[in-house]
């Protein structure tokens, strides 16, 4: 400790250097002269990088190619484990509720999270209030408390069934059938929506003001100034939530595991990939086919990040 | 990926001033309360249902009242043999743990990759950026054989080493943009007195990160207390049972535990987080419209 702050002392007119986005300097032949101080800093994060990240990230690479079970060793089984993953129906099923509920719950959420902050941007009075309000399901929604509650609501003698009993109408056993299960999951997804909602109120107040008043100069219709001013400046952020809730929502696990029971059920109608995953590590201690799921989960979700930023080019605007 | 502190109110335009007329106003208002309150209606109708006894929450599903008991909060207290505040001092001392460990952590990586002038920065920010994105489930398995193996299973440290080692990349990114904003001056001046980087870390960035800091805290209270991946997998024995593991073992025996009681202690679940919603509100959404966390 005493020897890198003297390092530090000897180094001084250098290491403030300018920060921010790396820029070109005149000191830039000095560049390097803060390594120590710098690792030092960062040697809790150095020891999680390696410790906590990369080598269980490689060792669990390592156990997708085993069979093992936590006892014993593992067992090098080659492609075994990716190959049982062909002819494995609950993989794909778990594969097609995650598919769907990303698919399903992603746009509606940001669709109602874009609106309802459109709704709460043009000078409303109350902002703080109805945020507030909107943004505390967002808050409890991860919460296995949430998830007993959605039980509750969508049970056979819950509060839908109730309500549409008042008007008459038979409710049907929502969570114990496989068409409606994975639905009210989503619904719980979506009722989310207050995050995102509040990161576009953020974007929606950096639009400079000038940008409508020239519009509407110009006779731009309130659709046309949406369409010409709101949405391409809003693109970035809309980015942003797109990428942040879509990796999320591929990590759905709480509402899944507490819902079905830690099943998955009805039929595997809600038995997300996680959960999958859970079971086979967990439940199972198969750790070899387990790290195998992981790893496809991995990289599907770097795939798809990968190709929302290929694609991002077409479509999000950055100015200046 | 870069948003700004959204520190600019928008000024509202004349125009836009007499365009938006009270009656336009007033159907704004209805339409937003109306919504909102279907929104928070199943929450509103948990928190009455814990009151309720047990057969009309089956079927009732008004919010009004007609018999109130605090039998369910009764009945759910104990979960396997152990009164609920065992769990509760659990869940905190989980989280005030893993706070700890965040702020420390990410404070001084933050800082580094803030200030420091050194070889392959820019290499490490960007492995900060993308291990926000990398899912837990790629890890865990080889954690948690390891942590097996050195019979650290049914105690925190699984949950808690984590956050001293930084895994929480999401407040690095946090801290480093809010560090970015903090004048060079102020910095500097501690230089040319003398101050070394460790002293200028702690006398002159710490303090005035505390936006940041705050932040974290809430955010990592928060996610510490919903958590329950984690949680699951590492706690097993019931002495060491958090609040929402306690939780999901009540709602297993569900076969003798009423709706009633199940609602009950799931409102007791949330109280912390609802306070801390309470009191913390203005930093909770400044902290996610600067940051997009959730």
């Amino acid at each position: 400790m005493t020897k890198t702050v003297e390092e530090a002392a000897d180094v001084q007119p250098v290491w403030q250097r300018p920060s921010g986005p790396p820029k070109k300097t005149k000191r830039k032949s000095t560049l390097g002269r803060q390594d120590g101080v710098a690792h030092v800093f960062m040697l809790p994060w150095l020891l999680g990088l390696v410790f906590i990240t990369s080598v269980p990230m490689l060792a669990s690479l390592y156990l997708s190619f085993t069979n093992y079970n936590i006892m014993g060793s593992p067992e090098w089984t080659g492609l075994a484990n990716y190959e049982r993953m062909a002819g494995d129906d609950r993989f794909w099923s778990a594969a097609q509720v995650t598919a769907t509920y990303v698919l399903v719950s992603v746009p509606l959420q940001l669709a109602f999270a874009l609106g309802l902050a459109l709704i709460l941007d043009r000078g409303l009075k109350g902002l703080t209030f109805y945020r507030s309000a909107y943004y505390l399901p967002s808050l409890l929604g991860a919460s296995v408390a949430v998830a007993v509650l959605w039980r509750q609501v969508f049970g056979h003698s819950g509060l839908i069934n109730q309500m549409l009993e008042m008007i008459g109408i038979q409710g049907t056993n929502w969570l114990q059938n496989p068409d409606t299960a994975l639905s009210t999951l989503i619904i719980l997804n979506v009722w989310t929506f207050g995050a995102p909602m509040v990161i576009f109120l953020a974007g929606l107040r950096q639009i400079p003001e000038e940008l409508y008043e020239a519009a509407r100069v110009d006779g731009a219709s309130v659709v046309r100034q949406f369409g010409s001013v709101t949405i391409p400046l809003l693109t970035p952020i809309i980015f942003f939530n797109l990428i942040l809730q879509t990796i999320g929502s591929f990590q759905a696990f709480t509402q899944a595991h507490v819902v079905s029971g830690g099943t998955g059920g009805p039929v595997d109608s809600t038995l997300f990939y996680t959960l999958y995953i859970y079971q086979q590590a967990f439940v199972n201690f198969d750790m070899g086919y387990a790290s195998a799921l992981a790893w496809v989960l991995l990289l599907v979700i770097a795939l798809i990040t990968g190709v929302h930023f290929l694609l991002s080019k077409y479509w999000v605007f950055y100015g200046d | 990926m870069e948003l700004g502190p959204s520190t600019t109110s928008r000024v509202i335009g004349p125009g836009e001033a007499r365009r938006s007329g009270r009656r336009n106003s007033i159907i704004r208002h209805a339409a937003l309360i109306i919504f909102g309150l279907f929104m928070l209606y199943p929450l509103i109708w948990m928190a009455v249902s814990a009151f309720k006894p047990s057969h009309l929450v089956l079927t009732d599903p008004s919010i009004i009242p007609t018999e109130l008991t605090l039998e369910n909060f009764r009945n759910g207290w104990h979960v396997a043999g152990l009164p609920f505040w065992v769990f509760f001092g659990n869940s905190l001392i989980l989280a005030i743990s893993c706070i700890v460990g965040n702020l420390f952590a990410c404070s001084l990586t933050a800082y580094a990759l803030a200030r420091l002038n050194f070889r392959a920065r820019k290499w490490y920010f960007a492995i900060v950026l993308v291990s926000v994105m990398l899912p837990i489930h790629a890890v865990i398995i080889p954690q948690y054989i390891v942590f097996s193996q050195l019979d650290l299973v049914n105690t925190f440290i699984p949950l808690v080493l984590p956050k001293f080692l930084a895994t929480d990349a999401f407040f690095i990114f946090l801290m480093v943009q809010f560090i970015r904003g903090i004048p060079k001056e102020l910095d500097q001046a501690a230089v040319v007195d003398g101050a070394g980087p460790f002293r200028v870390f702690w006398y002159v960035i710490f303090p005035l990160m505390r936006p940041a800091l705050v932040t974290t805290t809430i955010f990592t209270f928060i996610w510490t207390w919903n958590d329950f991946f984690g949680q699951l997998i590492y706690l097993t024995d019931s002495g060491i049972w958090t609040v929402p593991i306690a939780l999901n073992a009540l709602l297993d025996s569900e076969s003798n535990q009423g709706a009633g009681t199940l609602m009950a202690m799931s409102v007791v679940s949330l109280i912390p987080i609802l306070l801390f919603f309470a009191f913390a509100q203005k930093y909770l959404i400044r902290g996610i419209s600067t940051t997009g966390l959730k």
